[in-house]
């Protein structure tokens, strides 16, 4: 089938999809981004985590065909000409990053909360965080992150929202 | 494999009727793991993210009708006054990612007895409304589970809403798991007190063939206040009769040694479990008094 779609704010088409194969699957092996992570392929991990319509989900379990038509963000589409989103770079600052694997996951994740609530609280940040697994990094790295991230948005002149999407 | 993507409701039941076989998928959060792990591969795949009356919720009769397509994510945000047991119950589910696309009409589709939506809503007595080209019907959740993994549905039926009343009275959820996110329970138990008609509504998950009631505890909690005058004069709990209602609980049940838990694990839990959601309620009863 062909899937029409917007990835990135870009449009985008692809033929010969199969029915039956997941969004994820679609990014990585049809559109070339390879960014979002294939790890556990059942909601899982979190690893794979998009935006779709706004909404953070795991692009595993979504539907290829369900795609048509809507709004998609991938951690690719997180930084700008700018650079690196401050989310990204805070991951970096606070060496929350080991293998990487689990990290656009947490990356996306962790905009999106930030995206809703500016100084999250150590609960709020584990509530969000708690559908994405790191395996090695350990989560303190990945909390400092968060912390960071928010500290630094908020002190950006149009606040954190200014600097989301 | 072909892709079905009805934009309307009746489009989606003469979907469903021209091929029964079709497997309707709303969040994927069960189906797609089916697929990516090649353990299924359905003809037809029917999808009803494009319906809009599916993904609202309104008054019905004073009932509320939650279309079968609303995630977990919005019982959370928008019902947590309305139906509250169903909330806590959301609340468990999964992680953010699956309940902002999980969705309750596709927990009953799935009919697992370990699906979080089903204690909440047997204890709040919740009637489930079935939809084909042949018509509509209601029946309520007791009569809907009918095997593991199985429910009521007829081939050309498809799950339209949820009808659920609002409570006069507190509910409680308690699940158990291995950690506090992305669980799937080793036992599950849902309360709610009904004290407009003094009775007692409970629901039972993972720790049984299908979800269920205990219908002998809620007669015996019903009764026991009754005859104590506890209904009105709103004193504490005896804690013997909290204990015996957990005992009538774990009576009810009748689990499975299996990979998540042992069968007396889960009925020594599900005993704990209603006796500490019937103190808690009792407790929100006194407060609200």
């Amino acid at each position: 089938m062909r899937i029409t779609t917007t990835v990135n704010g870009a449009r985008r088409e692809v033929d010969d999809v199969w029915e039956g194969e997941s969004l994820l699957y679609v990014l990585r092996e049809r559109m070339g981004l390879p960014g979002s992570k294939n790890a556990c392929e059942q909601g899982e991990c979190g690893s794979c985590t998009v935006y779709l319509d706004g909404i953070l989900v795991c692009s595993c379990l979504v539907a290829a065909g369900q795609v048509c038509d809507r709004d998609i963000v991938t951690v690719e589409g997180l930084s700008d000409q700018q650079g690196l989103h401050p989310v990204q770079q805070a991951f970096i600052d606070c060496g929350a990053v080991q293998c990487g694997f689990c990290t656009p996951g947490l990356v996306v994740t962790a905009h999106g909360l930030l995206a809703r609530t500016e100084h999250p609280t150590d609960p709020e940040i584990r509530e969000a965080l708690a559908g994405n697994l790191c395996r090695c990094t350990g989560y303190e790295k990945i909390l400092d992150a968060v912390r960071l991230a928010a500290d630094r948005l908020a002190d950006t002149p149009a606040g954190s929202a200014g600097r989301l999407r | 494999m072909d892709f079905l993507q009805p934009r309307s409701w009746s489009e989606a039941l003469e979907a469903k009727a021209a091929h029964p076989d079709a497997v309707p998928i709303a969040g994927g959060t069960d189906v797609m793991v089916e697929l990516n792990f090649d353990h299924h591969r359905p003809a037809f795949l029917l999808d009803l993210t494009r319906i809009e009356e599916l993904e609202t919720w309104s008054f019905d009769n004073g009932r509320v009708r939650l279309g079968a397509g609303v995630t977990y994510s919005r019982v959370i945000d928008e019902l947590g006054r309305l139906l509250p047991g169903l909330a806590m119950a959301s609340r468990t589910v999964g992680s953010p990612q699956i309940r902002n696309r999980g969705t309750v009409g596709g927990n009953l589709g799935a009919a697992s007895p370990a699906g979080d939506a089903h204690p909440a809503l047997l204890a709040a007595e919740a009637d489930v409304e079935l939809a084909s080209v042949r018509g509509t019907r209601r029946l309520p959740l007791t009569e809907f589970y009918t095997g593991v993994k199985r429910n009521a549905l007829a081939p050309d039926e498809l799950i339209a809403a949820i009808l659920i009343t609002p409570p006069s009275g507190p509910q409680q959820f308690c699940k158990i798991g291995t950690r506090n996110a992305m669980v799937i329970s080793v036992s599950a138990f849902g309360l709610a007190l009904h004290p407009e008609r003094k009775a007692v509504g409970t629901g039972i998950g993972s720790a049984a063939p299908t979800p269920r009631r205990a219908y002998e505890a809620e007669n015996f909690l019903a009764q026991a206040l009754d005859a104590a005058g506890l209904w009105e004069t709103r004193a504490t709990m005896p804690p013997e009769l909290a204990r015996e209602f957990g005992n009538y609980v774990r009576s009810a049940a009748s689990p499975i040694d299996d990979v998540r838990g042992t069968a007396s694990y889960r009925s020594h839990s599900l005993a704990v479990m209603a006796r500490r959601s019937l103190s808690w309620a009792w407790d929100d009863y006194r407060r609200a008094a």
